[in-house]
């Protein structure tokens, strides 16, 4: 990507998520949200993020997905996710789920 | 009357805790821009013109994957979809401020940021919009700091970090610290479950489009889900 068309990019995603931010506020308590909006957008999280984390998860160093337990980033992803679980806590996530892969990464 | 200094203070002190967690977030956000091969500017730039740490590593990795511009940005808005909904429900306690106030406090929203001031106030009709706004912005202001610094540090660090370290990998793990904390409930997991199985599924799908189908369909799912536990809840 060029220098240009990264900053369009940052610049489109940042006024975007600005509008995103003022709408309501803006608006200032003139307008409210459809019930149904708010209940579809409480699941908005969950489903965007775990869209990006599996398949990332499974993505091989060379492209394709590999679904398989020989893929050091799914048992990292399958460790990372129960101390998420557990600890609720983003560092020992991190620590955890990244000491996995290396040590994985080196044993295999 | 408390002075209007004691809001602020009030309000940084309930985001201190809260700090420390965007550290890592900022950094890597910094350390994967800089892998992705951002110059310094648009690493660090993008903390101030996006704020918004799960979008930014979205964006960045899409980037890195030279996915379509129109592509990047659409993740990075859906991501921050959900903003919306807490600006729909910030915007009673704000109501009667003047513009620019109110344009400030939407920049800095975070959901740390909405999660303290509704926390803080929604029980509580006494407080003015006034109150609320300076509680807000005195835990805003120092997220918005922190997160800065952050990325600006992780950025030097991460163009330094060897490929083969595989700093790639702490967005996905990012984004797990993210999800599984928002797991509450039976629909949310639904949502969550389904999103991730079709976006496997619908890897092969052109430009990234593989990402909304499974959103869409996570959304959906869970919503249905909801609405069906009610009902059998109602049934009983």
């Amino acid at each position: 990507m060029s220098t240009a068309a990264l900053w369009l990019t940052i610049v489109a995603i940042g006024i975007g998520t600005f509008v995103l931010r003022f709408s309501f506020i803006g608006l200032s308590g003139r307008m409210a949200l459809p019930v149904a909006m708010t209940r579809a957008l409480r699941f908005v999280p969950a489903a965007v993020l775990s869209a990006i984390i599996l398949p990332a998860a499974l993505r091989m160093p060379g492209g394709g997905i590999d679904p398989s337990l020989d893929n050091p980033r799914l048992i990292a992803c399958l460790v990372a996710a129960g101390i998420a679980w557990m600890t609720k806590s983003v560092l020992a996530t991190l620590a955890v789920g990244m000491g996995t892969l290396w040590l994985l990464q080196a044993l295999l | 009357m408390k002075p209007a200094i004691g809001d602020y203070i009030d309000g940084l002190r309930a985001m201190l805790p809260l700090l420390p967690g965007a550290v890592p977030f900022g950094m890597i956000a910094g350390a994967v821009a800089a892998e992705a091969k951002f110059g310094a500017a648009a690493g660090i730039g993008q903390s101030v013109l996006i704020y918004a740490g799960a979008s930014q590593l979205a964006a960045t990795q899409l980037v890195a994957e030279a996915a379509p511009a129109l592509i990047i940005v659409l993740t990075g808005l859906v991501i921050n979809l959900r903003f919306a909904m807490y600006s729909a429900s910030l915007a009673p306690h704000f109501a009667g401020l003047t513009l620019r106030r109110r344009a400030l406090l939407a920049y800095l929203m975070t959901d740390q940021s909405y999660a303290l001031t509704v926390s803080r106030y929604g029980a509580d009709g006494t407080a003015d919009a006034a109150t609320k706004a300076r509680f807000y912005l005195g835990g805003g202001i120092a997220m918005w700091i922190v997160w800065l610094g952050a990325t600006a540090a992780g950025f030097m660090l991460g163009s330094r970090v060897p490929p083969s370290w595989s700093l790639d990998f702490f967005v996905p793990l990012s984004f797990l610290a993210l999800l599984v904390p928002g797991i509450r409930d039976r629909a949310t997991a639904t949502a969550a479950a389904t999103g991730a199985i079709i976006a496997v599924v619908a890897t092969s799908l052109a430009f990234n489009l593989g990402l909304f189908v499974a959103a869409a369909c996570g959304i959906a799912a869970g919503y249905l889900a909801e609405t069906w536990c009610k009902k059998k809840e109602d049934a009983r």
